[in-house]
């Protein structure tokens, strides 16, 4: 766990690297080009990873807890299309229908994972290939557009609250909130335990099943939120999105410094990886000079580096 | 046989346990008596065929993924190896077939390797690293060709792709003999053996002499080197490159087609005859899905539930 003085500083050090990481990214960028640091990038940058930032999230919790979820992509795609469907009845029932709809799918994992005893992987990789399927036989087409009162949704979803786009402070409430269920409750330390030795979580009396269901119940809400955070800035719904979001999302977490093993890793490393993740792609795209195919291999070969890194650590800690 | 004494099993307990570890036979009869059944122009000659010839790339891809499988690893990246593989082949078309095959099953073979390289020498989880491999390797593909479909007229790769020998379609005979030989290398040699015990448990493995990480990157090797001769294969048939659609999700079927045969996923069994009657098994699926105007949607969703199912099963008896 992480109470032991040793942890928390080891810990500490992997998420100063990973701000250096960021400062690295966002110095290249203020370079190559003067408007990367102006208000008006940031902000956008900000708008536009507010989904990654919460499928993130929801990851370093599955994480932590020792798996994965890849129906996080999935799950953000049906709910869009649950959330324009839903819209005209007021944003508020959209998106409770969204988040709901989200929790419900993550329960299925959860219920596959805990209780059936599925391995992680699988359990997700079925989901989403299943639920890839269901978004298409329920909804039929592929972009599924706001009608009814789409310039209201779209007044919400580009709004600004303060000064700062609408998702900045959703998204902000998220990350403490996060924060403080990892850190400072029951429900936290269990998934750290869980992810850091089943064996001895279950000797201190942790429910290791209740806590992998809410585990992925979690994950999945915050897809759902997600899905409905993309529906209302796209004005659209649309089923095949998401695909391959779950790796900038795993690719994310592992940049904060959580450990793709379990049992290490936090909150505030995951908000900095998904900047270097925002504004690295940010970077290519105002850029121009990477196409994006070639963006298709640096997001791949990115995910390969890290989980590398984070391998030659882990063999060099246990020697 | 009338005079059984009680104590002993019953015939239907004795049916069972004939039929234990075989259930997937058992499966294959039911959907084969189904389909005859229901699917109009099911059991004829000509539809056998055009099943076996469907189902070549999966029964390729499954057998690499299996021995991988075998291992207690998974590769995600063999649809992405079979993009690369076509946008090579098309590349190398002008230096003759035996270039293509070359610089496929290269392409496919240096993936497997970099896959196996980065598990074995870093220790990273099989997961991370082939889930990466398999965006940047689509991602390199659809540089390499601008993401365009490449269209060719060759003599020598129309045999390939819909030739036949003796009667039968080339690619299912050059398809049967690769199973053939992998599962006769799995079942019997040394290296069957080490595969299996590296997979059932890696410490007791090491200890008893085998060596571990060779054994394992050549189970990833080979698992792309046969995705890149599915690669090969998918690209001689259609007649033309496809950087972008060629084996994708073709992972999943792969892998269903193992664990349906037999092989856990938790490592420790390789059923290699077992992964290509689970590709048949998923192939007379789909097709008895779209000869029965179920949508591709709704075959996804059944699909996914049928590997759950097996998956679900393999962990009750474990």
């Amino acid at each position: 766990m992480t109470t032991s003085p040793a942890t928390r500083l080891r810990l500490d050090a992997r998420l100063v690297a990973a701000v250096v990481a960021l400062i690295l990214v966002l110095m290249i960028g203020a370079w190559r080009n003067p408007e990367f640091l102006g208000s008006e990038n940031i902000l956008n940058v900000l708008r536009q990873n507010a989904v990654l930032t919460l499928l993130a999230v929801g990851m370093t919790f599955v994480i932590i807890s020792g798996g994965i979820d890849l129906s996080v992509g999935s799950i953000l795609a049906f709910t869009s299309v649950v959330t324009v469907k839903l819209a005209p009845e007021g944003l508020p029932v959209a998106a409770a229908a969204a988040v709901l709809t989200g929790l419900g799918l993550g329960m299925v994992n959860g219920l596959l994972v805990a209780r059936l005893r599925i391995a992680p992987f699988i359990a997700t990789l079925v989901t989403l290939l299943a639920l890839r399927g269901l978004t298409l036989a329920v909804f039929g087409e592929e972009t599924v557009a706001l009608t009814e009162g789409r310039s209201e949704v779209l007044a919400f979803g580009r709004g600004f609250v303060l000064g700062l786009p609408v998702q900045v402070p959703i998204i902000g409430v998220v990350l403490l909130a996060a924060w403080v269920v990892l850190t400072q409750t029951r429900f936290g330390r269990a998934v750290y335990a869980v992810g850091g030795s089943e064996e001895s979580a279950r000797l201190l009396g942790i429910d290791v099943a209740a806590t992998r269901f809410a585990v992925y119940g979690l994950s999945g809400a915050l897809a759902g939120l997600a899905g409905f955070l993309f529906a209302v800035r796209i004005g659209a719904g649309i089923t095949n999105y998401g695909l391959g979001l779950e790796l900038d999302a795993i690719t994310a977490v592992a940049l904060g410094g959580t450990l793709l093993s379990g049992g290490v890793g936090g909150v505030a490393g995951t908000a900095v990886g998904v900047l270097i993740v925002g504004f690295l792609f940010n970077l290519f795209n105002l850029d121009a000079t990477l196409d994006t195919f070639l963006q298709k291999v640096v997001r791949g070969g990115l995910l390969t580096v890290v989980v590398v890194m984070q391998g030659t650590i882990l063999a060099r800690r246990r020697r | 046989m009338t005079a059984a004494p009680t104590s002993g099993p019953s015939l239907t307990g004795r049916l069972l346990s004939l039929l234990r570890g075989r259930e997937i036979l058992l499966a294959l009869a039911v959907v084969i008596l189904l389909n005859a059944i229901f699917t109009p122009n099911f059991a004829t000659w000509r539809n056998v065929e055009i099943t076996l010839i469907q189902m070549v790339f999966v029964a390729l891809v499954a057998t690499g993924m299996t021995l991988v499988i075998a291992t207690g690893g998974i590769d995600l990246s063999v649809g992405a190896v079979m993009g690369l593989a076509s946008v090579v082949a098309v590349a190398l078309l002008p230096y003759g077939i035996f270039a293509v095959t070359l610089g496929c099953l290269t392409a496919g073979l240096a993936v497997g390797l970099f896959n196996g390289v980065l598990i074995v020498g870093f220790g990273v989880q099989p997961l991370l690293v082939t889930l990466g491999s398999l965006i940047w390797v689509r991602g390199l593909a659809q540089y390499l060709s601008g993401g365009r479909k490449e269209y060719f007229e060759d003599a020598a790769m129309r045999f390939l792709g819909t030739g036949r020998l003796w009667g039968l379609p080339l690619q299912v005979i050059i398809a049967a003999l690769v199973v053939l030989v992998v599962a006769i290398v799995a079942a019997h040699t040394v290296f069957g053996r080490r595969l299996v015990a590296v997979g059932g448990n890696p410490a007791a493995a090491r200890l008893a002499g085998v060596p571990a990480g060779r054994t394992v990157l050549v189970a990833y090797a080979l698992c792309g080197l046969l995705a890149g001769l599915a690669g090969l294969f998918i690209t001689a048939r259609v007649g033309s490159s496809d950087p972008t659609n060629f084996g994708v999700l073709i992972e999943l079927d792969a892998i269903a087609a193992a664990v349906v045969g037999g092989t856990v996923l938790a490592g420790g069994r390789a059923r290699v005859m077992g992964a290509a009657v689970g590709a048949l098994l998923l192939q007379l699926t789909t097709a008895a899905m779209i000869m029965n105007n179920i949508g591709f949607a709704v075959a996804l969703v059944l699909k996914a539930a049928l590997i759950l199912c097996v998956v679900a099963l393999q962990r009750g008896r474990a």
